[in-house]
């Protein structure tokens, strides 16, 4: 069986200068990874390595190509209705209800025909999700794709991603800086600097996961301590 | 507090309106009394009263109207050539390299050239037909036909190509899906001024040697100094540039839908 991601030793630089530096990455099918780091430590190059949209050195280098993306911003085409974003490029001969059933999952059954520029932020991440999993990937990439919601919409967004991840199971890869959004989502969390995995923590705690719980706040100081940032006393 | 709050009190859209209308009207009446106080000599410019006149005249004899098609069939065959051509070479110059480098550089250099200049030349190689003016309208609009397309495509945002790379679309699909419909608001702005460099170039082309259309029915005018005649020739050339850009403003307004209105 070929296994949905199995990285040795990869490597990218740009100008010289090494991005990612012996990477090795495994993940399993319906696994849940976290992938944690500043700006600028390569997180979102190796997603852009996993998503086919670049290219790397590796001794090995083995993905899935049923994966599908859901990155920062929507990334909607603007001049299509939200249903026909969703289906586009889909090869089935049901395209639409498939799509119309992918937009009802996220809760946009109400917004199928509307133009993509007149939906809210989480309306917009919402039909990317629904793009994605209408695909029915085997490994979901997602960059960063809560970032530029508001906190609370992040929240809603968080249900949201672990009920279809546990209904549909494909492996995610989050890529993300928010501490506590890997805490709260992952199974297990890789903490990258400077091209390097410098950390790996498994979270075995039942979601939903609460941040009074004291497991939960152990494993978020010890990311943040990792991070280059001292956890406050409170 | 409140009303400032509310915003000043709008005038009605009329009362506006009107306000407007004030001083062109006002230009009229001056323009008329001068006519007929003997101030203003017709041989100079007739008054607004025996422009209606004559605007009346030319209709009923069927002149305008004849002249009117004329003219506009000429527009309509050298902006069609303008259009296909224009369209043809921006799409192979803005989706590859090699394109690009062989069509752009001979485009920006004949753009450089004052192309009403090119009269002469259309002349002497095509003769006094119709393909000296169908060629001078054709000539002047693929220019910001061509120009904004190419820009629209190459200005396409990266981001969306990457998003279709990930959906699995081929190179075809991203063309049809991503690239033209995102260039289109660009080469609509170039079908809208291509347009009205139409429109010129057939007045300047018209006035040569032609024996039918508007600009025949302006030099015949000249030559007997009915400065009447030749403001109503001037207005119908105004009305039908008005006219085929309201036509381009409505293909716009559908094919532009999925953009939030500015103004709400």
């Amino acid at each position: 069986m070929i296994p949905l991601v199995d990285i040795r030793q990869l490597t990218r630089s740009f100008g010289g200068a090494a991005v990612l530096d012996g990477i090795d990455l495994a993940m399993a099918p319906g696994e849940f990874v976290a992938l944690l780091g500043r700006s600028g430590s390569g997180k979102t190059t190796l997603l852009r390595i996993l998503a086919g949209l670049d290219t790397a050195a590796a001794e090995r280098l083995q993905l899935t190509t049923r994966r599908s993306v859901v990155f920062q911003e929507p990334r909607l085409l603007p001049w299509k209705s939200v249903i026909d974003n969703v289906a586009l490029g889909l090869r089935h001969p049901d395209a639409r209800t498939l799509a119309t059933h992918a937009l009802e999952e996220v809760g946009l059954s109400h917004r199928i025909d509307a133009w993509p520029l007149t939906l809210s932020g989480g309306e917009a991440q919402r039909s990317a999700l629904a793009r994605a999993l209408v695909r029915e990937p085997e490994l979901l990439l997602l960059d960063e794709p809560f970032a530029s919601l508001d906190a609370l919409t992040r929240l809603r967004m968080h249900e949201l991603v672990l009920a279809l991840w546990r209904k549909h199971s494909p492996a995610v890869l989050l890529v993300t800086h928010d501490v506590w959004e890997a805490v709260a989502l992952a199974d297990r969390i890789l903490v990258l600097d400077q091209g390097h995995f410098i950390r790996e923590i498994n979270v075995d705690i039942d979601r939903p996961r609460r941040r009074d719980d004291p497991r939960t706040g152990r494993i978020e100081a010890a990311l943040l301590e990792e991070l280059g940032v001292l956890p406050t006393q409170d | 507090m409140n009303r400032a709050m509310a915003g000043p009190v709008r005038p009605g859209r009329l009362a506006q309106f009107a306000s407007r209308l004030a001083s062109p009207i006002a230009l009229l009446v001056i323009w008329q009394i001068a006519s007929m106080t003997g101030l203003l000599s017709p041989r100079i410019l007739a008054g607004p009263g025996d422009i209606v006149a004559t605007a009346s005249r030319l209709i009923a004899a069927g002149e305008l109207i004849n002249g009117l098609i004329v003219s506009f069939l000429r527009v309509l065959a050298g902006f069609s050539i303008a259009l296909v051509a224009g369209i043809v070479l921006a799409l192979i110059s803005g989706l590859s390299r090699f394109g690009e480098a062989v069509i752009d550089p001979p485009i920006q250099m004949l753009k450089a050239m004052p192309f009403l200049g090119l009269l002469p030349l259309f002349i002497l190689w095509f003769g006094i037909g119709e393909i000296p003016k169908i060629g001078l309208v054709a000539f002047g609009a693929i220019f910001p036909i061509y120009l904004t397309l190419y820009g629209g495509i190459r200005g396409i945002d990266r981001k969306l190509i990457e998003a279709g790379q990930t959906m699995d679309l081929g190179t075809t699909s991203i063309i049809c899906h991503i690239v033209i419909p995102g260039a289109l608001p660009s080469l609509l702005v170039g079908v809208r001024y291509g347009l009205s460099v139409a429109w010129l170039s057939l007045v300047v082309g018209e006035q040569i040697n032609a024996a039918s259309g508007i600009g025949y029915t302006i030099s015949y005018a000249r030559d007997f100094m009915q400065t009447d005649v030749i403001v109503v020739c001037l207005l119908v050339y105004a009305i039908l540039g008005l006219l085929t850009d309201g036509l381009v403003r409505m293909i716009e307004a559908y094919a532009l839908r999925w953009r939030p209105e500015v103004f709400g």
